[in-house]
């Protein structure tokens, strides 16, 4: 009864295959974008732009990244965060050492990086495989954390192992506001869900998904499984890096080694986990799960003010992550994206049960 | 079958194969001819190694002795991509279907070879790689117009019923416009009407596109109906090779199957 | 002098190897069992370790300690299988990983939320002065933990073979179905094998802590154990056993020789990477199954 899709018949192939086939759903997502883009900036508050949107956006784009890798292609990586520090660190270097860099080429340069780093860990996955690839992902997580934080070049020297953000500008116009440091990141994480849903419905996606479900038979098709494999990984280290880097300048200002460590590549983990693995939504929706719940318990720990520390506070979020992870693994595989889709259908015929 | 139906000259050899697996040995000296257009049974008893002889032809075993040749070229071992570039398309005794994808998508995944975008494009897609995809489609709604599963199109292929998604995986096969279909086992686990479409499918395919066809079935009454020659496996040994009739009354092939004593 | 120098590292790193093999063998025998790399052993460690030293904070002798936390730690291996093992038995490998993921956090979450994050000192009671064999010195601590970790790998190895408890534990690992079939109880065997996994990780996590002291940073260590199972196979008791000395002695010999050239830290990646060396040439380890995969 919500959704209204009556006469709405694809006459053509290529209406069929448009992103968003339900006009509604056309409508809602314009209409969300440009909230986003028009409203949003004029009315949020600092707090609501660096601490929550912000974030959100970064995150969601690293949660695209896996998603991509684990999620359609099927390939475990437990060393996400390795591959945002490489593209938080090469975009650094881009900038400082390169006078006159612009920030949108060193983003992308950083972004390569990344990617060929990724291409060298997933040599090891033409020979192997599920979890043994994820052991192997894991070495690439505690080299790289240890090659930034023994080496100084790449800290350009700094005594701390901290690399600070340059004065950022892009097209002439300077991010030093929360608005304009959103508006920035918004763009590019629009620019880059768009390529990847792309991606994900093409021949790309269709490869990566037969590989993921049966490899022989895949292979047997005429796929090349490791070329399959290694744009894999090359494209979503290249995400990966990009949120590093954004992370890096956008939402901290300063980061050092540490903020890429395990930790950061288990937390995009379950946001694939929680939001659902193979799923351009179900990155969007992970990311904002895992960034609003601590928000949401620093809430309640202020409401409960004096009764509970926030050590308590920062247990149970820890305890409520794995509790959720399991739950989600025994209840509801696909995560939030299927639990959606679920509503969604039944939003169709509601009130009818069928 | 088309009686005006010209089969050629022999597309594929097989000689002297011979395989093992650690102990096992599922192949023992095997040669077989298979002609272009004709459609080729390699029935047997259950172990016979029927589908390891496929696995062989389309290069997912290597056989430790012997050698194939395919359109003219002679290869110790054939790999599974070379295999489907040179237009060799099978299917799975264990329906090899990519299970988390919708029946269009899985059909579509076939045409994986003749779709030359790449990645860059395809991030773009508005293009090049719009049109590629639609011209493909087109193709692949014409096999799900052939194999009659439009109903299901959009169905994610692990909810379907057995069936339908043999026939599907046929549909991915045929998706790559094969020169040579390998078909293992089509029919099993059918009952009699499904085996009759199934028998129609393989037939027009022969048919209208001329595809030779290599199939491994366990139904004596579609193989001796349908086959223009057989070939008989026991043991990893060949005890059979010719027409239908002839291998019918073949001593061997008789002992074979009635379980007399080796 | 440069050669007792060597031994005296080579010695340290095999004795620390060992340990490593302990923490190792909690992995095998879940995984020998039920198909599953139990990525929460690490967290079972850290628990174990928290819970003895909170007992005994709490005043208890070293023995009442000992065995209440034994009986935590059955019941949570207990626990665990039935909670949420039983529900994902028909999930692929990869989605049981993950829940162990989970529930290493929900573990750790609740370990320090119980006992705090302060790290604690454990006493064993054994002093760690080192003694002289040949010139070459060695820590009595690290003997006496290496002893108790050859012991118990030893004794379970045993068991494995020669039981028929451990032979019902090797039939389930291969196939459920047939163990079924055949009538071997399911569950029976995963909540033993789960206790004694809780058993295994608390000897380990008194070894360790004792070494370390009871923190946070053991979980680390325990991801240690991957490398070792790569390298001796996942399957396998004797081969946690040499994968364990091969990565203590590599790590040790690597920082001490290597070290300087690269100032240091060699022991943080070290194992990993030969890990994935590893895997590119012998996928299944030293002594671990081959797995052939039939079309």
């Amino acid at each position: 009864m919500i959704y209204r899709e009556s006469g709405q018949f694809k006459t053509s192939y290529q209406n069929d295959s448009v992103i968003f086939p339900i006009k509604q759903d056309r409508m809602f997502i314009f209409a969300l974008l440009a909230l986003a883009a028009f409203v949003v900036p004029m009315f949020a508050s600092e707090y609501m732009l660096s601490g929550i949107l912000i974030p959100f956006l970064v995150l969601s784009l690293a949660a695209l990244g896996l998603n991509i890798l684990t999620g359609y292609a099927g390939l475990l990586s437990l060393g996400s965060a390795a591959f945002m520090a490489v593209g938080a660190f090469a975009t650094y270097n881009f900038l400082v050492r390169v006078p006159g860099m612009p920030l949108l080429l060193a983003l992308v340069l950083g972004g390569l990086c990344a990617a060929a780093v990724g291409i060298l860990f997933g040599l090891p996955s033409l020979r192997i495989k599920g979890f043994y690839l994820a052991a192997a992902t894991l070495a690439a997580q505690f080299f790289v954390e240890w090659v930034l934080t023994k080496f100084s070049w790449f800290t350009n020297h700094s005594a701390s192992g901290v690399i600070s953000s340059p004065p950022l500008e892009v097209f002439g116009i300077a991010l030093d506001t929360p608005v304009s440091k959103y508006l920035f990141t918004l763009a590019v994480v629009v620019v880059l869900a768009l390529a990847a849903k792309n991606l994900v419905r093409s021949s790309t996606g269709r490869a990566w998904m037969a590989v993921r479900d049966m490899d022989v038979a895949a292979e047997v098709i005429g796929i090349p499984i490791l070329k399959t494999k290694l744009l894999a990984f090359a494209i979503s280290s290249f995400y990966f890096g990009i949120a590093g880097a954004l992370y890096a300048f956008i939402l901290l200002g300063t980061v050092d080694a540490q903020a890429f460590d395990l930790h950061r590549s288990f937390q995009i983990l379950f946001m694939i986990i929680i939001g659902g693995v193979g799923s351009i939504l179900g990155s969007f929706l992970g990311a904002a799960f895992i960034v609003l719940l601590p928000i949401v318990l620093n809430l309640l720990g202020q409401l409960l003010h004096g009764i509970v520390s926030t050590q308590f506070l920062s247990n149970l979020e820890m305890m409520i992550f794995g509790g959720l992870i399991i739950f989600f693994l025994i209840v509801e595989p696909l995560g939030l994206a299927k639990m959606w889709q679920i509503t969604k259908e039944k939003l169709r015929l509601w009130p009818f049960p069928h | 079958m088309n009686p005006n139906r010209k089969i050629g000259d022999v597309i594929l050899k097989a000689e002297n194969i011979s395989m093992s697996f650690g102990g096992v040995k599922a192949l023992t000296n095997i040669s077989l001819e298979v002609r272009e257009h004709e459609v080729l049974s390699i029935i047997g008893p259950n172990g016979a190694g029927k589908s390891s002889m496929l696995n062989v032809i389309n290069g997912v075993y290597h056989p430790q002795e012997g050698k194939v040749t395919y359109k003219g070229r002679t290869r110790d071992k054939m790999e599974p991509h070379l295999a489907a570039k040179q237009g060799i398309a099978r299917t799975f005794q264990n329906i090899a279907l990519f299970k988390g994808m919708s029946v269009l998508d899985n059909i579509m995944t076939g045409r994986n070879l003749k779709m030359h975008t790449n990645f860059l494009q395809q991030a773009w897609y508005w293009g090049r790689t719009q049109r590629e995809e639609i011209k493909n489609r087109k193709v692949v709604e014409e096999i799900i117009d052939f194999l009659e599963i439009q109903h299901v199109r959009k169905t994610p292929v692990g909810r379907l019923p057995y069936g339908l998604q043999k026939r599907v995986e046929l549909g991915r096969a045929l998706a790559a416009e094969p020169t040579l279909l390998l078909l293992d086992e089509p029919m099993a686990g059918m009952n009699v009407e499904e085996k009759q479409d199934m028998c129609r499918f393989i037939l027009d395919v022969n048919d209208e596109f001329g595809t030779t066809i290599v199939l491994i079935e366990h139904d004596m009454g579609v193989v001796m109906d349908i086959s223009d020659r057989v070939v008989v496996l026991d043991y990893g040994k060949k005890i059979g090779d010719g027409i239908p009739e002839e291998v019918r009354q073949n001593p061997a092939v008789i002992a074979a199957y009635l379980g007399t004593s080796h | 002098m440069e050669f007792q120098f060597f031994l005296e590292v080579l010695v340290g790193g095999l004795l620390a190897g060992v340990m490593y093999s302990l923490v190792a063998l909690g992995f095998v025998l879940i995984y020998k069992a039920s198909g599953v790399f139990n990525f929460a052993q690490g967290a079972l460690v850290l628990f174990a370790a928290l819970t003895f030293v909170g007992f005994q904070n709490m005043g208890l002798p070293f023995w009442a300690a000992l065995i209440i936390t034994l009986g935590v730690m059955v019941l949570m291996g207990i626990g665990i299988e039935k909670i949420v093992l039983r529900r994902l038995v028909n999930q692929p490998p990869i989605s049981l990983f993950m829940a162990t993921i989970g529930l290493s956090f929900f573990i750790e979450g609740l370990a320090q939320m119980v006992w705090g994050t302060e790290v604690h000192g454990l006493e064993l009671g054994i002093t760690d002065e080192p003694f002289e064999v040949g010139g070459v010195f060695i820590s009595s601590f690290d003997l006496f933990a290496a002893g108790i970790s050859g012991t118990l790998v030893a004794v379970l190895a045993l068991f494995f073979q020669k039981t028929k408890l451990g032979r019902a534990l090797r039939a389930v690992a291969d196939d459920h179905q047939a163990a079924l079939s055949v009538g071997i109880p399911l569950q029976h065997i995963w909540a033993i094998v789960w206790a004694v996994a809780g058993f295994v990780a608390l000897v380990a996590g008194l070894l360790w802590g004792s070494r370390l002291g009871v923190q946070f940073a053991l979980t680390l260590v325990v991801l240690k154990a991957l490398p070792v199972l790569i390298l001796g196979g996942f399957t396998s008791v004797p081969g946690a056993i040499v994968g364990g000395l091969i990565v203590g002695a590599g790590e040790k010999l690597a920082e001490v020789y290597l070290g300087p050239y690269l100032s240091g830290g060699i022991e943080n990646w070290f194992a990993y990477v030969l890990a994935l060396v590893f895997l590119m040439v012998r996928p299944e380890g030293l002594f671990g199954e081959r797995h052939i995969e039939r079309v």
